[in-house]
């Protein structure tokens, strides 16, 4: 095989991987098993940014038939030992090939790489930002929050408006306002507790900072801003689920409606605009509560996140 | 913190220490952390002879308020620094919430709020 056929193929992945996503989108199942819809949406991620990198290093090597990964090692050996000319020296393959088809491979080079630096960049600094963002409101809560027997293991903020969430990390925290502790019930706070918990248990921050990463590198792009929205509603219904596991529906259901109907102000334009909100969707899925798929169900999405992870993987490093 | 927000003027080390009797800490205890929060810039200080007088660097309100604004942001671009027990609606879908709720407890039994 050479690189033209490799980006064909990889081009089929990353094309096919948008597809699916999109559809995934739209799909009702993945809020009757949130963790395996969770796994897919990871798989079509990766699987979709590795096959788009892969497909431009491999329409800039067309003859090559080394593999993509091995072909960009070989360019970087020629750059370090006789710079950017001895690259393009190899291009040009001693003036056999036009000039425009040179400059063409050379701009998928760039962008091929470029990609790939783009989506290291915001995933760094994704991190760092949410890292900072932490850092500070720990600090803050050094010298602001108090404990309260109301909510054990949680710090108090004396805030009149309900809020109540969870600061990731290695030094987890949940924290309550003063106007959460007036405005729930003792069991409905226990149902908070449980499903903030489940949160920092699973670190679904973790989870959800690909996608953050993603749509900030792609703020114009419907798939990556849809792709978030999912996970992000996905890993709520996951921990409303491990909630349930101790506490009543009811009483989560109740803490979602008067917490969700408490809050200051209008939701910002755009929310609404998706048709059913996320609090909507998790109280009618907690109210009516579908059967979670089948496990052999279940089985078939692992397996076809794996496969869609290892076809790029394999025609890159082949 | 407290003691500072608590007090009108700027204090010496000396007189957070007199404030914080019931806490019995010792006097490079108290220097100690005040130096810290100086440093991480909640209060600021200046000489006053050979000590350092301490005052907060904002009032307790503006802090609390900041840390609650990053956690009630409404825009929806969440920083994945945090994660929120849910998000505020408004509208035709918080009627719709609020009936949803009433028959919960219609059918329910009575709620435990204390």
């Amino acid at each position: 095989m050479t690189g033209l056929d490799d980006a064909a193929l990889l081009a089929v992945v990353a094309i096919g991987s948008a597809f699916a996503a999109s559809a995934l989108g739209q799909a009702r199942w993945p809020r009757r098993s949130p963790a395996a819809a969770i796994l897919l949406w990871q798989a079509l991620g990766l699987a979709s940014g590795l096959a788009a990198i892969g497909t431009l290093l491999g329409l800039a090597m067309p003859d090559s038939t080394t593999g993509v990964v091995r072909s960009v090692w070989y360019l970087a050996a020629l750059f370090r030992t006789g710079g950017p000319f001895r690259v393009v020296g190899a291009f040009a393959a001693a003036g056999t090939v036009p000039v425009i088809v040179v400059a063409i491979r050379l701009a998928c080079l760039a962008g091929g790489l470029a990609l790939f630096g783009l989506l290291c960049w915001v995933l760094v600094a994704a991190s760092t930002a949410a890292l900072q963002a932490r850092r500070r409101q720990r600090a803050l809560l050094t010298l602001l929050a108090h404990g309260d027997p109301k909510v054990p293991g949680a710090l108090v903020v004396d805030y009149p408006t309900a809020a109540a969430y969870c600061l990731p990390g290695l030094r987890s925290q949940i924290v309550v306002s003063v106007g959460t502790l007036e405005l729930l019930g003792r069991g409905e706070l226990a149902a908070v507790l449980a499903h903030e918990r489940a949160h920092l248990r699973e670190r679904h921050d973790l989870v959800l900072l690909p996608f953050t990463a993603l749509r900030r590198a792609f703020p114009k792009s419907v798939t990556c801003t849809d792709a978030h929205r999912a996970v992000a509603l996905l890993v709520e219904m996951l921990a409303d689920d491990h909630a349930l596991r101790s506490r009543p529906a009811r009483e989560l259901v109740s803490a979602l409606v008067r917490f969700g109907t408490a809050g200051p102000g209008p939701a910002p334009a755009g929310t609404l605009a998706a048709g059913e909100g996320e609090v909507t969707a998790r109280v009618t899925r907690l109210l009516h509560p579908a059967r979670p798929l089948p496990a052999f169900a279940v089985a078939a999405i692992c397996l076809a996140a794996a496969l869609l992870v290892t076809a790029p993987v394999t025609l890159l490093i082949r | 913190m407290d003691v500072l927000w608590e007090a009108d003027t700027s204090l010496t080390v000396r007189e957070v220490s007199a404030r914080l009797t019931e806490r019995n800490l010792a006097h490079t205890t108290v220097m100690t952390v005040l130096d810290r929060l100086a440093k991480k810039g909640f209060a600021r200080r200046e000489r006053d002879g050979r000590a350092w007088r301490y005052r907060p660097a904002a009032t307790r309100e503006t802090y609390v308020t900041e840390l609650m604004l990053t956690a009630l942001e409404q825009t929806g671009d969440r920083t994945a620094a945090l994660t929120r027990f849910a998000q505020s609606v408004s509208g035709v879908e918080a009627e719709a919430l609020r009936d949803a709720l009433e028959v919960i407890e219609g059918s329910g039994e009575k709620d435990d709020r204390t």
